[in-house]
Formats: structure tokens, sequence, C-alpha cells
């Protein structure tokens, strides 16, 4: 894959870069703890003391916003690596060997993606039990598998009969060592833009689930949960809702824009 | 179905009109195919974890010999396979079972709220496809252009948008500021057709907005791609017209694309109205949902789930027949 530097590319590792780089700061130090409650300051409009101001409880909104998106970036990424892994794994088997397990699991993923994903999700999670962070990440990986799975086997399926592949078998590598060491770093170029929109939903569908309160449930705090907290206080602190909404905005744009680079450098005959 | 073609040629009518047939009743049968894996997990996933119902209904004072008549009386005390062919030709018959929390036949519970859910997921289809067909078309020409990137960069904004975050901004912006509608009040669709279609309009845009990002860039990527083919450089470099081409030709030949792209924006426009139905407060299928997940009510979800899964399918094939028509190959190559 040609790494060529854009302008997409640059702007979405920049903006991502700042925000997790914001969130790694968060989950060691926040400017005022974010569950402290102070009678005094309710409903303060953002100033130099509270940048994003304060919330009904009297609570820090910045602090908050920071370690909100840091549950969310967690269980968007620890989403995304389980559904990664695993659905390349499957994708890697599947597009590899082909034949009967192939067949049989592709139509269980046609089958799959006939749930939107956030129904699956709940499904997922119904049966698990609502209300866990660890059981909401185990339901939105679960999720993410078939998406993997499909963008993987089609790149593995059309590399199995490449020469090099062709000549590793015949030293005599084992299929585990050619999917592992041959073919994988061979498609990169599809799995880095999976990965980019893999976490856009992730941080959605986190956020989504949150909000409607399946989610995460307090004390621990994401930026889901935190949207259905401003949306009841919405006249007297706006800029809770807004603050927290940007927040998942800018998330979701930066790697949004990885992605869009990522393609474009991909291939760049396009455009 | 028929083009006119066909029609000159009374020996063209018969083989054209088998292979439609053909690839229909092929793709019809795969679709009832995906309904009963997709009818089988949900309910095979919900009878291995919601426990014994005649438990739950009675609660933990009920004695063994009550409980055994009840399990007998919903049938319970039968084999797996049988439970579910049972309850899936109760599913066609609009027998849904009984809702453990509201004790309630669930098909009346969820009729009302599934004319609710249709109504507000049609809708944001149809604002989805007014807007972002012509729209990605009209787009091609300015992501030549030298701005192209301002709307590359609009489009990722747009898409990044959640629907729940627009539906708080708007529940508050015409709702409680400008009094456009009354947000949480969601007025009987039948007494108050014109505010609940108002009501349901602010939700469907909220929906409609990323999902219209996505399909302007699908669509415009599309035509790109289409632009580059011999037949439109031929046409271009005969001196046709590049608008004429555009309209006559890569239009169409986008469509097919564009419509099966739309089908699976279903799936997402059921997913965001899950969400927008709690933040406006619209008594649809999602708040049933998610009301009867935190309950447990399993007959209920497992109902809404089925229902918006065979929605979603039920999409992906008029899709499939509605390419068949605007591209012939389709029929002959049998639908696939």
């Amino acid at each position: 894959m040609k790494k060529k530097m854009n302008g997409y590319l640059m702007a979405g590792l920049i903006i991502t870069g700042v925000l997790l780089l914001m969130t790694l700061i968060g989950a060691f130090y926040t400017p005022y703890d974010p569950t402290v409650m102070s009678a005094r300051e309710k409903f303060n409009a953002p100033s130099f003391a509270h940048l994003f101001g304060t919330d009904n409880f009297g609570r820090d909104i910045f602090s908050r916003v920071l370690k909100g998106s840091g549950t969310t970036v967690f269980i968007a990424l620890s989403t995304v690596v389980i559904g990664a892994v695993i659905g390349t794994a499957v994708g890697a088997v599947t597009g590899y060997f082909g034949g009967f397990i192939d067949e049989v699991l592709m139509r269980m993923n046609d089958a799959l993606t006939a749930f939107p994903s956030i129904l699956l999700a709940l499904v997922v999670i119904s049966i698990l039990g609502p209300g866990s962070r660890f059981n909401l990440i185990l339901a939105l990986g679960i999720v993410f598998i078939p998406g993997f799975a499909r963008v993987t086997r089609t790149a593995f399926a059309s590399l199995r009969d490449r020469n090099y592949v062709e000549s590793a078998r015949l030293m005599g590598a084992s299929s585990a060592r050619i999917m592992l060491i041959h073919m994988l770093p061979n498609i990169f170029s599809v799995l880095f833009p999976a990965l980019t929109i893999g976490f856009n939903n992730a941080v959605l569908a986190e956020a989504s689930m949150s909000f409607l309160g399946i989610g995460v449930t307090p004390p621990d705090a994401s930026l889901g949960y935190m949207l259905s907290e401003a949306q009841g206080m919405i006249v007297a602190a706006p800029w809770y809702a807004i603050s927290t909404g940007l927040m998942i905005i800018l998330l979701v744009f930066g790697a949004g824009l990885i992605g869009e680079g990522l393609q474009r450098s991909g291939n760049s005959t396009e455009l | 179905m028929l083009r006119g073609s066909s029609r000159q040629y009374a020996a063209d009518v018969v083989p054209e009109a088998y292979c439609y047939m053909r690839s229909t009743v092929r793709r019809v049968l795969m679709l009832l195919a995906t309904m009963i894996i997709v009818s089988f997990l949900t309910y095979a996933a919900f009878e291995l974890i919601s426990g014994d119902p005649a438990e739950a209904m009675l609660g933990t004072q009920a004695t063994p010999a009550r409980i055994a008549a009840l399990r007998r009386e919903l049938g319970l005390d039968a084999p797996f396979p049988v439970r579910y062919i049972r309850w899936l030709l109760g599913f066609f018959s609009g027998d849904l079972g009984v809702s453990y929390s509201y004790k309630q036949p669930v098909g009346e519970l969820i009729a009302p709220k599934l004319e609710v859910t249709l109504c507000l997921c049609l809708l944001s289809f149809v604002i989805i496809t007014l807007i972002s067909i012509p729209l990605g078309v009209l787009s091609y020409q300015q992501v030549v252009g030298r701005f192209g990137w301002i709307h590359t960069t609009l489009n990722q904004l747009l898409m990044a948008v959640p629907a729940f975050f627009t539906g708080i901004l708007i529940s508050w912006g015409f709702g409680i500021v400008l009094r456009a509608f009354t947000p949480g009040d969601f007025p009987d669709l039948h007494m108050d057709p014109a505010g609940a279609f108002r009501h349901l309009l602010f939700a469907a845009v909220c929906i409609a907005i990323p999902r219209t990002a996505m399909t302007v860039r699908m669509m415009r990527s599309t035509v790109i791609s289409e632009m580059e083919k011999d037949y439109v450089q031929t046409a271009i470099s005969r001196g046709n017209d590049r608008q004429g081409v555009l309209l006559g030709h890569v239009l169409k030949n986008s469509l097919v694309p564009a419509v099966t792209f739309l089908a699976q924006t279903m799936a997402e426009i059921v997913a965001g109205g899950i969400v927008v139905e709690q933040v406006f407060g619209i008594p649809g299928l999602g708040r049933l949902l998610v009301a009867s997940i935190s309950n447990r009510d399993y007959p209920v979800v497992q109902a809404i789930v089925v229902i918006l899964a065979f929605w979603v399918v039920l999409a992906g094939l008029a899709a499939d027949l509605i390419n068949q028509c605007i591209d012939p190959r389709l029929r002959l190559g049998g639908g696939s």
C-alpha cells in the first residue's frame, strides 16, 4: 500500500490525535472531579473556570466530557478489536479455503445483515443483560464481526491464487503462516479503512445504546449517557448537550477523514 | 413490467417474462429462507435466556403445581422445535403471544405503534431519496472542480452527526423555542394526521441528515466511475453534450447501485428510528422495544425484532425487483 499523505489524512490524524490525547489525559487528570456536586455552581454558563459550564448538580461539564469520551473511546476501541480480530479470522479462513464452510458462514452473514446493527446489539444485550460496560463491549463486538468478515473474505479470496501465495505453498508453508505472514499485510489497504468505519460505527452505536439507557449506567458515564442527561436540561443548560454532541461529532468526523484519506492514498487513480 | 421493446416481438415475450418470473420466484424463496433463519435465530436466542415464562408470570411464590398448569396452558411443555413452529405460525396469523408486563396480546400492543414507526421510516426514506439522488448527480461536477474538498469535508461532517443529537437540538429549537410542535406529546395518527405528520417530519429529518450525506457520497462515486467508462468517453468524444450523456446514460446506469444502497439504508433508518423515537417521545416500536428490553418482556422484544428484520428484508426484495425493471440484464442473469 502506498503511503501518500494527503490533506484529509493529515486533518483526520490531527483531530483524532488531539481528541485521543485529551481523553488519555482525562483518564488520569481532570480539572475538577467529574462526579463532585456543588450546589452553588448549578447551571453555570461556560466561563474560564468551567470551560463548558456546569450541569444541574454543579458538576464541571468539561471534566465530565473528558471522562465520558474516555469511556466511549475505550468501548469503541475494544469493540473494533473484537470485531476486527474475530471477523478477520473468519474472513481469512472462509476466503482462503472457500468451499462448504464458506457457503454456510456467508449465508449466516447474510441473515445477520437483515438486522440493523443497533437492533442486533439490542438483542445481544438483552440476552447478556443490560447496564454493564463489559456486556456492551461484547454485544457491539459481536455485531461488528460479520462486517469485518465480509470485507476480509473478499480480499483473501482475491489473493488466494496469486503467485506469491502459490510459491509459499509450494515451499511448504503452513496455511496459517501463509494467511498471517504473507496475505494479511496485503489486505491492510482494505482493512484500515474498514477499521476507521468500524470505529465510527462503534462510537455511534455506543452513544445510541447508552442514550437509550441500556449501555453504560451511572456512575460510569459515556458520551451517549451524558447526552440523555443533557436532553433533560436542554433549556437550563444547552451547553451540556452541545459540548457532548460536538465531542461525538468530532470523534466520528476525525476518524471519517482518516478513512477518506486512506482510501484516496490507497488508489490514487480515483479523483 | 414488460418493456415496450419486447412487446413488439411476440417470440421475445415468453422467454423474458419467463426469466423474470423465474428470478422473482427464486428471489422470493431466498427471502423466505432468510426470514426463517432470522426468526429462528431470534426465537432461539430468547428461548435460551428467558428462563421459564411461567415462573416469570407467576412470581416466586407460585407452587410447582400452578407453574406446571400454566406451562401446559401456554404450551411450554412441548419440545423446542414444536414451540418454534407454533410461534412462527402464530406470527403469520397475527397471534404473537401475550406480553409479560402488560398482560395484553402482543399483536394488539404492537399494531398502533407499528403504524407510527412505518410512517416515520417511509417519511425519512422519501426525504433521503428525493434529496440525495439529484444532489449526488449534481455534486459530481462540483467535486471534480477546485473546491471539491469542501464538498468532501462537509459530507464527512454531516455523516458524523448522530440523529439523536440533531433530535435534541431540533426539539429544543423548533419544539421548545419556536413551538412548532410539542416534544413528547405526539398527536394521534388518525385523530390529527397533520399534527402527527409535522411531528414525524422533524424526527425524519434527523434520521435523514447523516444518511443523505452517505447516499450523496455513494451516488457521486458511482457517477464518477461510470463517467470514466468507455461508452461515456466515446459519446463525449463524438461530440455529445456532457450534460446530456450524464442525464441520459450515466444516471440510468447509476440507478441500480443506488437502489441497492437505498434498500440497505432502510436498515439504518430503522436503527435511527429506534433512537429518535426516544428523543421526540414518539410512541413507536423503538420505544416499546427499549422499554421491553428493560422489563425483560421477551415476547414483545421477539415480535418487534422479527418485524423490523422482516421489514429490512422486504426492502431488499423490493430493491431487487426494481433493479430487474431498470436493468434487463439482471432478469436474464437469474437475478444475481
